[in-house]
């Protein structure tokens, strides 16, 4: 158990191209870090520095009180599971699962009692003999966390662990391994480039883009106070919905229609306004127009998706409010609305 | 699995035709009358032959002379393959670390492939040259006067020498194929669970390479055994005299140079028959220990 800092850590590759830009952050002990980006945007890369499997550039990288920059990865106390898994396909999964302690001169009966203990916790005993190639995509992936449980290391990486999996089993992975990492109090840090799997398991959440650091915070202030732009629109299914409007003597209006919300910020021009579909109400007395053109049915909810004037819109409603295509008048919540830098997509 | 079919039974016939020719022509059809003339004795003037039953075959094994090649054989199928594969694997490992300039240091060691076995061999004749060749002069820093055709054994150990020369660009670009084709995740994942890189070398690597192995094993003890030919002519320089030869350089030597037919039959009959056991050796032996993904 540990805590992780990277003070001002850069990547820079080889070729010129700069992976990371200068970042600071620090991971508390026991805490649950979900680093998340579109692809490209340097999550892996930062992972595979904290792993040691990357150089670092620049700066210092301490896991517990130890600047480890330059410890080799088996001597870091890590473990790290793979998107494909990464299993040995000669070994047997006890071999799997045992093959670090083995190297690390753990005595053979003691590899046996916490294979064993590992095994029943990820519930895999029946399988203990069998070769990765004769398991299920499910169960490699419990094979992969028992080789990083068993060691009980200080930190815990995983690497898109979950993105080889189909839909139901990894809603279903999605929690055993966010149960696993509470019961054990191990520090991790999870590289994702979904954001739902950011959102539900993470304490807290890291947005990466371009190589730098957007936003830092939990998952509920990601979603509820997005720090730019691009954090809004990334996080959450739908995305926020962003549009231009301006603010004016401290009124903020989309184009042509009455004051939605009075802007604290001693600021005037134009900007981009940001509102979560499921704060808009359909309501007729509404002071914005709404263009419906798709209905998209959830079960539990409804997605209308349209247009304001020209602009994209979404809005979600409950499964028993009744909608129809074409022109209708939205509601939007003044609480809700938040509003950025037209240019930079930084929060005013 | 659903299974191709043809509806007419002739048109696999006919696709496989060519095949079932070629082997037919150059294989069936010459083991045929080896296996015939094998139990005749020739007139080495061509004027007939007399049926003299297995004598070809028990007169080999009480010679001296085939028992010598025979152990020579042996010695330089295992040197060679040995030292073939062991070299070559050490190479692609290296290689296969190297990210820049890699495609040209892959080139510059496949090159050795383009060579034909004599022309190797005449080569070889060119370094172990008596008064001139670089690794004459080598061999004799170490009070090794080295004698290329005269000297049993710096004939044999150029012959070793040259031969692995020659093997090792194939076994080099099979085994750098087979590395490169191991996830990169299984090997950082090694990385983390292993401090040593020989560990990981033997325990990982290794095993996952062992199918490219196997199949190199067997062709480069078919090469040793057979292939080798060319190599052994040029630096034996024709004359044979007190030089170490291989099995099947004494088939030609006696069917061609000492015109026994018979007794040559006999012996590249010998041959089939060690080549089969050795495949069947290796397919039931080697093979159910290997692991294939």
């Amino acid at each position: 158990m540990a805590q992780v800092s990277l003070e001002g850590i850069r990547k820079v590759y080889p070729n010129g191209f700069q992976a990371v830009q200068t970042t600071s952050f620090t991971i508390q002990d026991g805490e649950f870090v979900v680093l998340v980006g579109p692809s490209g945007c340097g999550k892996s890369t930062l992972l595979r520095m904290i792993a040691g499997l990357e150089e670092i550039t620049e700066g210092e990288l301490k896991i517990g009180d130890r600047v480890v920059n330059d410890v080799d990865p088996a001597d870091r106390d890590i473990a790290m599971v793979f998107q494909n898994y990464a299993l040995y396909p000669h070994m047997t999964v006890r071999k799997n699962i045992g093959y670090g302690l083995k190297n690390r001169g753990t005595p053979a009966s003691e590899i046996a009692a916490k294979v064993e203990d590992a095994a029943r916790m990820l519930n895999l005993t029946e399988y203990l003999d069998r070769k990765p190639a004769q398991l299920s995509g499910g169960q490699r992936q419990r094979v992969a966390m028992g080789r990083a449980v068993v060691r009980d290391p200080a930190l815990f990486l995983f690497d898109e662990p979950l993105s080889n999996l189909d839909a139901k089993l990894r809603n279903q992975m999605r929690i055993e391994i966010k149960a696993l990492q509470r019961r054990l109090g191990t520090t991790a840090v999870y590289v994702t480039h979904d954001q739902v799997e950011a959102m539900t398991m993470a304490d807290r959440i890291i947005v990466l883009n371009a190589g730098r650091i957007e936003q830092i915070g939990t998952p509920s202030e990601i979603y509820h106070n997005p720090a730019s732009t691009f954090v809004a629109s990334f996080m959450g299914a739908p995305p926020m919905n962003l549009i231009r409007a301006e603010v004016d003597q401290k009124q903020v209006k989309i184009n042509g229609y009455d004051a939605l919300m009075v802007a604290s910020e001693a600021f005037s021009g134009p900007i981009t306004m940001g509102i979560r579909p499921e704060d808009v109400e359909l309501d007729a007395q509404g002071q914005v127009k709404f263009h419906v053109d798709i209905l998209e049915e959830l079960g539990a909810h409804r997605l209308l998706h349209g247009r304001i004037d020209d602009q994209p819109f979404s809005v979600m409603i409950g499964k028993e409010d009744t909608a129809h295509t074409g022109e209708t008048r939205i509601k939007l919540k003044p609480e809700a609305l938040r509003l950025f830098d037209k240019d930079t997509g930084l929060r005013l | 699995m659903k299974r191709a079919g043809f509806d007419n039974i002739w048109l696999p016939v006919a696709l496989l035709l060519p095949q079932l020719m070629i082997i037919a022509i150059f294989f069936y059809w010459p083991a045929g009358w080896a296996l015939q003339s094998s139990f005749y004795l020739q007139d080495p003037f061509g004027f007939g032959s007399t049926f003299v039953g297995g004598e070809n075959y028990t007169s080999l094994v009480g010679n001296d002379q085939y028992k010598r090649v025979a152990g020579f054989t042996i010695i330089y199928s295992v040197l060679v393959t040995f030292f073939s594969l062991a070299i070559a694997l050490l190479l692609a490992v290296k290689a296969d670390k190297v990210i820049r300039g890699a495609k040209t240091y892959r080139t510059l060691l496949m090159w050795v492939y383009a060579i034909a076995p004599p022309v190797a061999g005449f080569m070889g004749i060119l370094f172990f040259d008596q008064s001139t060749g670089p690794l004459t002069k080598f061999f004799q820093m170490f009070g090794w006067d080295f004698k290329l055709g005269v000297d049993y054994n710096a004939t044999a150990t150029a012959m070793v020498i040259v031969a692995v020369w020659k093997q090792i660009p194939v076994n080099f670009i099979f085994f750098l194929s087979g590395l490169q084709s191991i996830p990169r995740s299984v090997r950082e994942a090694t990385m983390i669970d292993n401090r040593s890189a020989t560990g990981r070398f033997w325990q990982v690597t290794f095993p996952l390479l062992a199918p490219t192995a196997f199949f190199l094993l067997i062709i480069n003890i078919t090469y040793a055994l057979f292939d080798t030919f060319g190599i052994i002519d040029a630096l034996m320089k024709g004359e044979p005299g007190n030089n170490p030869m291989t099995l099947v350089y004494k088939v030609y030597l006696d069917g061609f140079r000492g015109n026994d037919l018979g007794g040559s039959s006999a012996q590249s009959v010998i041959l089939m028959v060690l080549v089969l056991l050795l495949t069947v050796f290796q397919f039931r032996l080697v093979e159910r220990r290997i692991h294939y993904t």
